[in-house]
């Protein structure tokens, strides 16, 4: 289990956000242990993806070898055209896939070009060439480029990079983008219907009675100590809505349908780049004074800590971005690898044996991840209330 | 870090955020805007609830002291009257009383006075019967010793000065 060992052996990559102790014990210390959980795990690194793409130009696709798993697992923890649900040889030995095509939006050198997926015919290896208003789009590790003109086929240097081609802008409706929309239609049909429900009632029933804790919580638990009962108001919409989607979405990446929505790089750089113009653009003058020109130390130190605490003001956002996207790529990849038991172990085990470990192993860290979902979702949001708290407080002890 | 560089997508990172802003507006506007009012709505009508029932409370006390005040004052005013009464009642007792002895000593005094009166109307009265009596036993006398009268006559002086001296 290579990656599983890596995850083990690789220290922690991140450092705890600076945090200035303004909570009490119990929160402080609820804190360092939903920290030690988000540093305690890490992305698997290239060895896995930059695997000979021979095998997928073999008959049999079936994923039985370790490394077939390795590239198996990194390919779902990326993003995808299409949505996939499994795949199986039939009886005649051709490789059926069960899922549905999504739209692809592309922008090319020619403007933007649309087709589904499907046109690519399940090919992620750079083979099936697509035709669009005389532009040729090739699909290679889930990237969709554009052939240079003239070209018919794709050729790839000894580093695997296409030599004839290049990236496109790619604004297709993937699987994590669909599955945004999922998660947003969830969100609002809830929400909306819970917020229905006041017209009515004061005390809301069924569902609602479940999500009207859920949205107490975030907004006094959260919101309102973290950024002072003065301007909590300002922000607890984008903090409830930040919440909501990354624990749904992290549940949804929980699911059989294999969304990876929040293991996105640049989900959670889109997540983190609003936390950090929020927390900027909302900032006072304090803060600001506090950035350049630090009040109660010496001129020298003043001028030492601008530039320090100008990159703090990135590194707050990054590890936000860096703790949600590896928390959850690992939690994808462990989970995943301690399925993939069942079949590497079977020789060594019997199917029976070998299918109750991974069973049981997949099965407890399932339930870890359950909590992981929560915990992270409540670590952004509650690092990013924290952020924008300090960009708003009121320095009235200086 | 090549590979993450690698496999962070522009345009999943785009639609990710045009799509993150739509939905932050749309949730706002929808969900959490119309939620949270009504929450706050609540809560204000919780914490007004709380604190008329508060406010009731010691209104209640208020009413149940001023009661207590009535109520003592009552027995205060009762306690008053009857000691009053008692005290009238002993008075006309003692007034009673005193009128009665006076009317008594007087009647007494009265009674004195008209039994001194009788006394002396009784001690007339016997003074005139025994100057009758001693008239008549003085004609009998006289009658009956004619003879010896110089030695009767002595005699009735002597009698009738001692009954004179008697009175």
């Amino acid at each position: 289990m290579p990656i599983f060992a890596e995850i083990l052996t690789k220290g922690p990559l991140l450092k705890g956000a600076q945090m200035k102790s303004r909570n009490q014990f119990l929160k402080s210390l609820f804190f360092s242990l939903a920290l030690a959980f988000s540093s305690a795990s890490l992305w698997a690194n290239d060895p896995v993806t930059s695997k000979e793409p021979s095998h997928e130009d073999s008959a049999d696709q079936s994923v039985s070898t370790e490394e077939q798993i390795s590239e198996y697992i990194a390919h779902h923890i990326k993003d995808a055209h299409d949505f996939h649900l499994f795949s199986y040889n039939d009886a005649s030995g051709h490789r059926k896939h069960i899922g549905f095509p999504l739209p692809v939006i592309v922008y090319t050198s020619q403007g933007f070009r649309f087709f589904m997926s499907s046109e690519f015919h399940h090919d992620d290896s750079g083979h099936q060439v697509v035709e669009r208003d005389g532009v040729s789009l090739v699909k290679y590790h889930e990237k969709i480029y554009e052939l240079n003109a003239g070209e018919h086929a794709v050729s790839f240097d000894e580093a695997h990079h296409p030599t004839n081609a290049h990236e496109v802008l790619d604004l297709s409706i993937t699987k994590s983008v669909f599955g945004f929309l999922l998660v947003s239609l969830l969100m609002l049909i809830a929400f909306r219907s819970l917020a229905n429900q006041y017209k009515k009632r004061a005390v809301p029933t069924g569902f609602g009675r479940v999500l009207e804790p859920l949205v107490l919580y975030v907004r006094d638990e959260i919101a309102r100590p973290n950024i002072g009962e003065k301007h909590y108001k300002r922000f607890t919409g984008f903090l409830l809505t930040v919440f909501f989607f990354i624990w749904t979405s992290n549940l949804l990446g929980l699911t059989p349908l294999g969304f990876n929505i929040t293991g996105q790089l640049a989900v959670t750089f889109s997540l983190a780049l609003f936390t950090y113009l929020i927390t900027q653009f909302s900032g006072n003058k304090e803060y600001w004074k506090h950035i350049f020109w630090m009040p109660g130390v010496p001129a020298p130190m003043k001028v030492i800590l601008a530039p320090i605490e100008l990159l703090g003001t990135l590194t707050k956002p990054f590890s936000l971005m860096i703790r949600l996207f590896a928390n959850i790529s690992a939690g994808h990849i462990v989970v995943m690898s301690l399925i993939s038991i069942a079949i590497i172990m079977k020789s060594s085990m019997g199917a029976v044996g070998a299918t109750a470990l991974s069973f049981a192993l997949s099965f407890f860290l399932t339930l870890i991840e359950l909590l992981v979902a929560f915990l992270q979702a409540y670590i952004f949001t509650m690092l990013s209330a924290l952020f924008i708290g300090m960009a708003v407080q009121e320095h009235d002890h200086h | 870090m090549e590979q993450l560089l690698n496999d962070f997508s522009p345009g999943l990172f785009i639609m990710q955020s045009i799509l993150m802003l739509a939905v932050i507006f749309l949730m706002v506007k929808f969900a959490w805007k119309p939620i949270v009012s009504s929450l706050e709505e609540r809560e204000e009508g919780i914490k007004k609830a709380l604190e008329s029932a508060e406010e009731a409370k010691a209104e209640m006390e208020n009413i149940s002291s001023a009661n207590e005040q009535l109520l003592k004052e009552a027995r205060e005013e009762r306690e008053k009257l009857m000691k009053e009464a008692r005290e009238t009642k002993a008075k006309m007792i003692a007034d009673a009383e005193e009128a009665a002895q006076e009317e008594s000593a007087k009647i007494i005094a009265k009674a004195k006075v008209s039994i001194e009166l009788e006394k002396k109307e009784a001690l007339e009265q016997i003074k005139k019967e025994a100057a009758k009596l001693s008239v008549a036993l003085a004609e009998k006398i006289l009658q009956e010793e004619l003879s010896s009268a110089s030695k009767s006559a002595e005699h009735v002086d002597k009698l009738l000065k001692e009954v004179t001296l008697k009175s």
